[in-house]
């Protein structure tokens, strides 16, 4: 069907491949869910407030957009890796290790997630009207509680758009991934790191096809489902 | 007694105004631009002032001169906006209690049934403000204003955004609330005609200046000048 390759082949997924899907996903989920707080007080940071170097974090934020992501993973690697900085605190602050563990891509996957993710956010809590927000204030409440039942709830479609982004992004996510945590089967091994695996083995072919249906199906599935969020915010604001 | 003594700069826009007014309610009248809006949201605290003091009924919101200057959700203002801004994503219920979690707890103005049968407004409760008139959300917006237990209810010009057949339906409400609540209002109308009826005091701004105080019809009524 594909290159010589029948559907029932297409379909036969070895215990590794399925390992290596699962892991990405578990990946991907962990670190979009992770980094979803930071992402949204990022975001409302952004949308909301003044403060001397809001350029500098905005900036920051969207660095590993631009960055050649083998630098995020090499940078990752030096913050985070066991001699890191960061990495020696969180191993003794709370027992968690990232180099060269699955906890580690999912590190990578959040870093490079981060952008969409707060772009997406950011959008959606600016066109949440800032006058109901003073209307709540008028009102009695207190700053946090406009923002739990006011801009939170008027947001969450931009908010869930972030996350779905995010997730997405990081299922692909091959560069930090690899340079950061290597590429061992079983723990660091992704969908995108083992399709690179497999396509530098002559035998690979049918394992570099089906892993490409799953990723473009996870990329399709989210794509759609982002875009359906979007035009529900759209018909919200033209509702009101 | 209603004491607003500002002085602030807006871009080319300026206000200094003296407002004293000792009835229960005090319209400000001008035309578009005279900054009656400007001077409501100096008092809700949504706005602040470079210079002045402001006070309702001894309670002082803002003195420049003494660097006090209460942060607006503890001014327990009742502000009805010009444009009803109800929350889209709660039902009308939601929407009325809203500011009553706030309220002071010594100080409960009103019932929650009583404002919904006074604003009649008990068939609506669980629409959302989408599937609302113009008229009714302007009601849920007293309603909510009212439910805060507020010190002061502002209103900015609450009968534009209605058609003239509901104008008088707010209007008899508004005279209601002034007798059954003992509650300073502050009006804000681009037409003084439309207010004279109900203010004790009418402040008539123009280009950010107070041009003239004067008394409406009610100076002299019940419910006015018991101040």
């Amino acid at each position: 069907m594909f290159a010589g390759v029948g559907l029932d082949e297409a379909l036969a997924f070895t215990p590794a491949e399925w390992t290596a899907v699962l892991l990405s996903l578990r990946v991907a989920s962990v670190g979009a869910l992770a980094s979803l707080p930071f992402g949204v007080a990022v975001a409302w940071l952004l949308a909301r407030r003044r403060f001397p170097g809001k350029s500098v974090l905005n900036a920051a934020v969207h660095l590993p957009l631009v960055l050649p992501p083998v630098v995020t993973g090499w940078l990752l690697l030096i913050g985070f890796g066991r001699q890191g900085v960061f990495g020696r605190f969180f191993e003794q602050a709370f027992g968690l290790v990232f180099a060269f563990r699955w906890t580690g891509a999912a590190l990578a996957a959040a870093v490079m997630g981060f952008p969409l993710m707060v772009r997406a956010i950011r959008l959606s809590i600016e066109a949440v009207d800032g006058k109901l927000e003073e209307a709540a204030g008028t009102l009695g409440a207190p700053a946090w509680y406009v923002f739990a039942t006011i801009t939170l709830p008027l947001a969450a479609p931009g908010i869930l758009a972030g996350l779905i982004l995010g997730f997405a992004k990081s299922i692909g996510e091959f560069g930090a991934t690899i340079t950061f945590v290597a590429n061992i089967p079983g723990q660091t091994q992704t969908l995108a790191t083992s399709i690179y695996s497999s396509t530098q083995d002559p035998a690979g072919e049918p394992t570099t096809w089906r892993l490409t249906g799953v990723a473009i199906v996870i990329a399709v599935a989210a794509l759609l489902a982002s875009e359906a969020l979007a035009a529900r915010i759209s018909r919200r604001e033209s509702g009101e | 007694m209603i004491e607003i003594a500002v002085r602030h700069r807006l871009g080319a826009f300026a206000i200094e105004a003296d407002i004293r007014a000792s009835g229960r309610i005090l319209a400000i009248s001008g035309p578009s631009g005279a900054g009656k809006t400007t001077l409501l949201n100096m008092i809700s605290g949504l706005l602040r002032p470079a210079e002045g003091r402001i006070a309702v009924d001894g309670v002082v919101f803002l003195d420049t001169a003494t660097g006090l200057d209460m942060p607006t959700r503890l001014r327990s203002i009742g502000y009805v906006f010009q444009e009803p801004r109800l929350f889209p994503h709660m039902s009308v219920a939601g929407n009325l209690r809203y500011g009553a979690r706030f309220a002071r707890k010594d100080s409960r103005l009103v019932g929650f049934d009583e404002v919904v049968a006074l604003l009649g407004v008990t068939h609506l409760l669980a629409r959302p403000p989408a599937r609302l008139s113009g008229g009714e959300k302007q009601r849920v917006a007293i309603g909510r204003a009212l439910l805060s237990s507020p010190r002061a209810l502002l209103l900015d010009e609450p009968l534009t955004a209605i058609d003239s057949a509901r104008r008088r339906d707010i209007l008899g409400l508004i005279e209601q609330l002034r007798d059954a609540f003992a509650i300073p209002m502050i009006f804000v109308s681009h037409q003084a005609g439309e207010v004279e009826r109900l203010a004790n005091d009418i402040a008539v701004l123009n280009q950010g200046r107070l041009l003239e105080m004067r008394a409406g019809s009610s100076a002299g009524l019940p419910g006015g000048a018991a101040m």
